[in-house]
């Protein structure tokens, strides 16, 4: 890959993060940046604490009383955990898919208008223009564009995958955190949204959770190993998995463990 | 063949037969009532029942009276129940959840939801009736709708807390603040089900005599002032059928017809609701 560093702005920048759940310590002292408009993927046995990482950029956790998190997180520079920043606006910058999809029992043209009116107000052709411009993003208004007045839940697992991605691109977040999008997906649709990850980042700051090691390999340009708690190793993917620095990092991905 | 197996052969063969011997017990009684009610009610059902007002011994008569102010108790008994039990039902399962507010409603609906009904009926009597004077129909509307709310309170919560979480995620990681999560992504996943409560809570009360004769009693002719005693279906069944006048047992008869349809349909409502919900999703 051929880079200057001037590419290389980090987007968010974690600081000193630590997190409980209740009294149990599930991120010690994480420091990393995640790189403007590229794919950063969090890799590492279950219970590492890479979805917990994840929610707390965009402060998922926050719907749970007994989940705490202290450091900070900044996005273009303004700490994320301030609690004086708003939460809902926060959110709105910072979208999210999650690993189970998860469309709204409405319509699909509504399942995407959703977010959009939140914090927008646009005319009827305005949202319809928008609505075609994000499942073009997504890749699904070819297979959609005859029947958006169709429930969300009618369409194919990996179409309803597509349909949450069109959902949070939709509202034009600077930054998408995707939390194991493909493990509900048969191969084809996980090919599908791969691709898909690909053509978004020329816009967007995507950071993916995944088990699968491949996957990681062939979306991200950067590599965040994670265990119990702590990132052992952070760098750039073909770093990461052609030569380690740590030898926890490569026995995680020789399949030793995990 | 092996012993075991023949054990668990004659076991399951018990099983079976006396859970078959449970349902046709159940059944058995269920016929019986509407065998009797059909035979007995069928013959009293004649046009006069829904356009005359109830009659004095021995004189034509039908149960308009009765009718309507049963359509007027059990309507204003729902529309006060309903909000009630939808937004109390809506705090346990998504703002208050396991705070200590929430066990402590949790604990009281659940003694309402299996309070006899009559002390229901003596409570709004003390509260209400006796302080004002007179019986009426507010008294009987809100009779019904204190049975009405901890039924409507506990599916709304049930209801709620079926729809996944992560559908609340994926709302709020879009930005939407939790009024927004609730009322545009909550309530819809939950709508059929919260409606089939309201309807079975809506057949529920609509049988219910005891809190009744202590507060809308009964009105011998029409009267659709809610403040005055109020003549409803279930109280007049109650004294017609007590009486010694043979009309006036068949058209109790008729009333109780009337009833078990209007119980029978809610219930397929009901059920068309809950299958039409789960098709859609």
């Amino acid at each position: 890959m051929q880079e200057t560093n001037s590419d290389l702005k980090p987007k968010i920048l974690v600081k000193d993060l630590n997190f409980y759940y209740g009294a149990f310590h599930a991120l010690k002292n994480v420091n990393l940046s995640v790189v403007d408009r590229h794919v950063t993927a969090f890799i590492g046995p279950s219970g590492c604490g890479k979805s917990t990482l994840l929610r707390t950029f965009n402060r998922m956790h926050e719907l749970y009383p007994r989940q705490k998190a202290t450091g900070e997180i900044l996005i273009n520079g303004e700490n994320a955990l301030d609690p004086k920043e708003d939460v809902n606006r926060l959110r709105a910058r910072v979208g999210m898919v999650f690993q189970k999809p998860t469309p709204f029992p409405m319509s699909i043209h509504d399942n995407i208008a959703f977010g959009v009116k939140l914090y927008e107000n646009l005319s009827k052709s305005e949202m319809n223009d928008r609505i075609e411009w994000a499942l073009h993003k997504a890749a699904l208004w070819k297979e959609v564009k005859d029947k958006l007045k169709q429930n969300g839940n009618s369409l194919s697992g990996g179409q309803q995958q597509r349909l949450c991605i069109a959902r949070a691109i939709a509202v034009r977040p600077e930054v998408l955190l995707l939390d194991e999008p493909t493990s509900a997906l048969d191969p084809i649709s996980t090919a599908q949204v791969e691709e898909l990850i690909h053509e978004l980042k020329k816009d967007y700051t995507i950071a993916i959770v995944t088990h699968n090691m491949q996957q990681a390999g062939r979306v991200s340009d950067f590599t965040a190993f994670m265990y119990i708690g702590e990132l052992i190793e952070y760098n750039k993917t073909d770093k990461i998995f052609t030569n380690p620095d740590q030898s926890l990092t490569e026995q995680y991905i020789t399949g030793h463990f995990g | 063949m092996n012993l075991k197996y023949l054990r668990r052969k004659i076991a399951n063969g018990m099983a079976l037969v006396l859970s078959l011997l449970a349902m046709g017990f159940g059944l058995f009684w269920l016929g019986w009532i509407l065998y009797t009610l059909f035979s007995r009610a069928l013959p009293a059902i004649h046009s006069t029942v829904f356009t005359q007002m109830t009659p004095p011994p021995g004189a034509q008569g039908g149960l308009l009276n009765a009718i309507v102010g049963s359509l007027m108790l059990t309507t204003i008994a729902t529309l006060i129940g309903t909000p009630i039990g939808i937004l109390a039902g809506t705090y346990l399962s998504e703002i208050g959840e396991s705070n200590g507010l929430s066990k402590v409603v949790r604990f009281i609906n659940s003694i309402l939801l299996s309070a006899p009904s009559v002390v229901i009926g003596f409570f709004v009597y003390a509260l209400f009736v006796a302080r004002v004077g007179h019986f009426s129909g507010w008294a009987g509307a809100f009779a019904l709708s204190v049975i009405l709310i901890p039924v409507v309170v506990n599916s709304t919560e049930t209801m709620l807390k079926l729809v996944p979480t992560s559908l609340r995620e994926a709302a709020a990681a879009l930005g939407a603040p939790q009024w927004k999560v609730i009322i545009f992504v909550a309530y819809r996943a939950a709508r059929s089900g919260i409606l089939t409560g309201i309807l079975l809570a809506v057949a529920r009360i609509s049988g219910e005599t005891a809190p009744l004769l202590f507060t809308a009693l009964n009105n011998q002719f029409w009267s659709s002032d809610l403040s005055k005693p109020m003549a409803n279906l279930p109280v007049v069944i109650f004294q017609f059928a007590m009486s010694p006048y043979e009309d006036w047992q068949s058209l109790a008869w008729a009333g109780a017809f009337l009833i078990t349809m209007s119980v029978l349909m809610f219930n397929i409502l009901a059920r068309l609701f809950l299958r039409g919900g789960n098709a859609r999703n």
